[in-house]
């Protein structure tokens, strides 16, 4: 299933729900797609709302890593909510977990932004 | 008497769909072979990796090379083969993703899943002089759960 996104707006905080999968090809393009979309309309409080997304391989990860960098030097913040069980044991074993800020609960997530 | 090596030889274009070929046969056969779900689901990323480091750094995307990809089942192994036209590669070269350093970096995280994922992993020298990614599971014990807590689909 390819990605699919859609955008929301709640306490100033930009929430994209994805669902599909985020690998090489398409799933990729269209993260990348949304986070140059948002770092164009000047959005600085992105949450990223991972529930429906089961599976990132090595290039859904590469573009995680970008659109987090990105958005930090843009002067914003990108955060990560409900991550499924195999996407949070990817960021793990990659150390991921180190980098993200993951959250786990919206209200919270939304709250946490500064 | 010992049942006989399974053995199958694909050749896969190097377009990107042959990505997802890869990976959803070698999950059929991981079924197949009596894998939990969540084995079958790693076994499956290992080669989507190793098929995208051949279509993307081996090959580099060149669709007159072409991408080889062979499994063997034998008595308690399964042994996978992704073989590229490209110039090969040595294992020591490769970046380690999770240095501090590293943390960042967009790519170069293929490598480490396909290690993370089976039990061995080699790289050696192809026929033609590319890299010929030696990826090796164990097969699972007919009875045991495979350690991993999963569950299998079904039931064969």
């Amino acid at each position: 299933m390819s990605l699919q996104g859609t955008s929301r707006e709640t306490g100033g905080v930009l929430i994209v729900d994805f669902s599909g999968r985020i690998t090489l090809g398409d799933g990729s393009a269209m993260l990348r797609k949304t986070i140059r979309e948002l770092n164009a309309a000047g959005q600085k409080k992105i949450l990223l709302n991972l529930a429906d997304v089961d599976y990132i391989d090595s290039a859904g990860i590469g573009e995680l890593v970008s659109a987090y960098s990105s958005v930090r030097t843009a002067g914003g913040e990108l955060k990560l909510l409900n991550l499924t069980k195999r996407v949070n044991d990817l960021l793990q074993i990659t150390r991921l977990f180190t980098v993200f800020d993951v959250q786990s609960e919206e209200w919270t997530a939304i709250h946490s932004f500064k | 008497m010992a049942p006989k090596p399974k053995r199958l030889d694909v050749m896969l274009e190097s377009i990107l769909e042959s990505v997802d070929v890869a990976e959803s046969m070698i999950m059929r056969i991981s079924d197949s072979a009596g894998f939990t779900d969540e084995e079958c689901h790693k076994i499956g990323m290992a080669i989507r990796e190793g098929v995208i480091n051949a279509y993307n750094y081996g090959n580099r995307k060149d669709r007159n090379k072409k991408i080889r990809m062979i499994v063997e089942l034998a008595a308690d192994t399964m042994v996978i083969h992704i073989v590229d036209q490209g110039k090969g590669f040595e294992l020591e070269e490769v970046a380690d993703p999770l240095a501090e350093e590293n943390l960042l970096r967009t790519s170069g995280r293929g490598i480490f899943l396909m290690r993370a994922f089976m039990d061995d992993f080699t790289v050696q020298r192809g026929p033609e002089g590319g890299a010929d990614l030696v990826l090796t599971k164990k097969l699972p014990i007919p009875g045991s759960n495979n350690g991993d807590g999963g569950s299998r689909g079904k039931e064969s």
